[in-house]
């Protein structure tokens, strides 16, 4: 479907902008910037992979942290198995740590979409508030699995002594990571709209707004959301590493509710639905985050009215805003 | 029966103390149009939830086609060429009427574990849509989203989407529920034009006793989830159990 020209103006706008952004930052002196633009551009991606079961599929998944957080911890992990030279099982199969973008990435999204393949078995059984419900228990339990791992730090988290090695592209550089987590991000956003318009775009969507009916006419709803689910629960993971990298440290907390909430407040904020939806959504909470709490340490006091302002006035979310005559589904 | 298309055999379904269905039997030959009537709360929607197998018996056995398929859940069944319709109306609002059409062709059109293609530029699930709209005279309002359609057009859209899937039996759920005069009339002319093609055999549950009598083949009555006469519009017409339980009361009203 055709967008209107000012919103295509300012998709392309915005992507000149982060394409011109570390050259921009850095005549002005202002380095800190790519730092904050990669962390946004990171939980951009964390509500991408939200934004598909829950703006799409109508899953109201309030463990998202769970994925992001399980993918840090597999980056982690593997980098202080290599750091130490001790192997990471022995048995059944030998497993070496490892530093490499190439292994440890899709590692991490491996186990996080595991995790949700096997959390969504017994969650997607439910909907509505047991849904929520749920997945935010099964979160808790992850939570409070990594609090008890001593060996990965338990309560305090683990640090990283260096970031991932991603062949020509050394990620220690804040520019050249920058421009990786640029790629993903837009490699990300291209492939969810591919996704969404498809079959299996069309089948989420009317699970999210008909599922008995979806069910009458023929369709087995429980696999598809199940892959969506999986899927999600890999992007998440994949977001985990990147963080995990740009921190250079994991904890507990990466997993916690609070984590989970603003995920769900970033895709909300954003525009449930819209493809481009979370990425305004990260840019504005980040934002919003570093310029308030610069200002009071009690910012979410700010951030509480905005966010009842827009979900009482832009019910699309921000993005609505910017793409008055789209379509709900874009 | 030997040609029946689908059998039902002490079809017992119980909501506590109330026994919607209390053993059903039922016989539909293939190609009939067969009318389930009765009064209120007779257990009819409840005997079409089991048929469509979103709920589940407490006994009795379903065969379709030949095959038991009382433990399959709705989407096996659908795929099996068991269509419904909703009495009360069950759309995906935000959809066009194109697009709901095109989801109920995808869903008999193999797996939907695909990424890559825009649903909407696939000719083999829009050309078979835009043939089903056509033929409940919809073709004009394609894109129009569900939810702005009027009453009487959702409820074609409804049998549209049951057409789309090329069903071998479609359970009907009151088709002119809610309708006006007109827009019944429409509806009754239009299932009566499914009826004259003979491709598909319909088991319609109605309230209009117009529709019924227009349609119908053969007739069962269900009274308190008993079926009381099976049999062919006259006889139900003349059968005096009926006329008590049901159509008397009708016409006293």
């Amino acid at each position: 479907m055709a967008r209107p020209v000012v919103t295509r103006l300012f998709i392309w706008g915005a992507l000149v902008l982060l394409l011109a952004l570390p050259p921009l930052v850095q005549g002005l002196g202002a380095d800190f910037a790519v730092g904050v633009a990669t962390r946004i551009l990171i939980f951009a991606l964390v509500g991408t992979s939200l934004n598909l079961i829950l703006g799409y599929g109508g899953m109201v998944s309030f463990g998202h942290a769970a994925f992001f957080g399980a993918g840090a911890y597999v980056v982690a992990i593997l980098a202080q198995h290599d750091t130490y030279g001790e192997p990471l099982l022995t048995w059944p199969i030998a497993v070496e740590g490892t530093q490499s973008a190439f292994i440890a990435w899709p590692a991490a999204m491996a186990v996080s979409a595991i995790l949700a393949l096997v959390i969504g078995v017994v969650a997607l059984r439910t909907s509505g508030l047991y849904f929520i419900m749920i997945t935010l228990a099964f979160a808790q339990m992850l939570y409070f699995f990594f609090i008890s791992l001593r060996a990965y730090g338990g309560e305090d988290g683990l640090s990283l002594f260096a970031r991932s090695a991603a062949g020509p592209l050394d990620l220690a550089d804040d520019v050249h990571f920058y421009y990786l987590v640029l790629g993903l991000v837009l490699l990300a956003l291209w492939l969810k709209r591919r996704l969404v318009a498809a079959r299996f775009g069309r089948v989420l969507r009317g699970i999210r707004d008909n599922e008995r009916r979806m069910q009458a006419l023929g369709f087995p709803t429980f696999r598809y959301k199940l892959a969506a689910f999986a899927m999600a629960g890999a992007a998440a993971g994949l977001a985990g590493a990147l963080i995990a990298n740009q921190t250079e440290f994991v904890s507990p907390s990466f997993l916690d509710w609070q984590r989970s909430g603003e995920i769900l407040v970033i895709v909300i904020l954003g525009g449930m639905g819209r493809v481009y939806g979370p990425v305004a959504g990260a840019a504005a909470f980040l934002l919003l985050e570093e310029v308030l709490s610069a200002w009071t340490d009690h910012w979410m006091l700010v951030l509480g009215p905005i966010l009842v302002l827009v979900v009482l006035f832009a019910k699309g979310g921000i993005w609505s805003l910017i793409d008055r005559g789209g379509q709900a589904d874009g | 029966m030997a040609d029946a298309l689908l059998e039902v055999e002490g079809l017992t379904k119980a909501f506590g103390a109330v026994v919607a269905c209390d053993a059903v039997a039922l016989a539909l030959r293939e190609g009939e149009v067969h009318a389930v009537i009765g009064p209120n709360g007779a257990g009819k929607t409840t005997l079409l939830g089991q048929l469509a197998g979103e709920i589940q018996p407490d006994a009795g056995r379903i065969r379709f086609a030949g095959e038991d398929v009382t433990g399959l859940p709705a989407h096996a069944r659908a795929g099996r060429g068991l269509a419904r319709s909703f009495q009360i109306t069950s759309l995906f609002p935000r959809f066009s009427a194109l697009d709901n059409v095109a989801l109920a062709v995808q869903a008999q059109a193999g797996h939907s574990f695909r990424f890559w293609r825009p649903a909407a530029r696939e000719t083999a699930l829009i050309a078979p849509a835009r043939e089903a709209l056509a033929r409940v005279g919809l073709a004009e309002r394609a894109a129009v989203p569900a939810a702005a359609l009027a009453h009487g057009e959702q409820r074609q859209l409804e049998i549209a989407m049951a057409l789309a899937s090329r069903p071998r039996l479609l359970l009907l759920d009151e088709p002119t529920a809610g309708m006006g005069r007109e827009d019944s009339g429409r509806m009754i002319a239009l299932l009566a034009a499914l009826k004259a093609e003979g491709r598909m055999t319909i088991l319609l549950i109605e309230h209009d006793m117009d529709a019924v009598f227009a349609l119908a083949d053969r007739i069962t009555v269900l009274v308190y989830g008993q079926v009381i006469a099976t049999g062919a519009p006259e006889e139900i017409r003349a059968n005096a159990e009926v006329r008590r339980a049901y159509l008397g009361k009708e016409t006293a009203a």
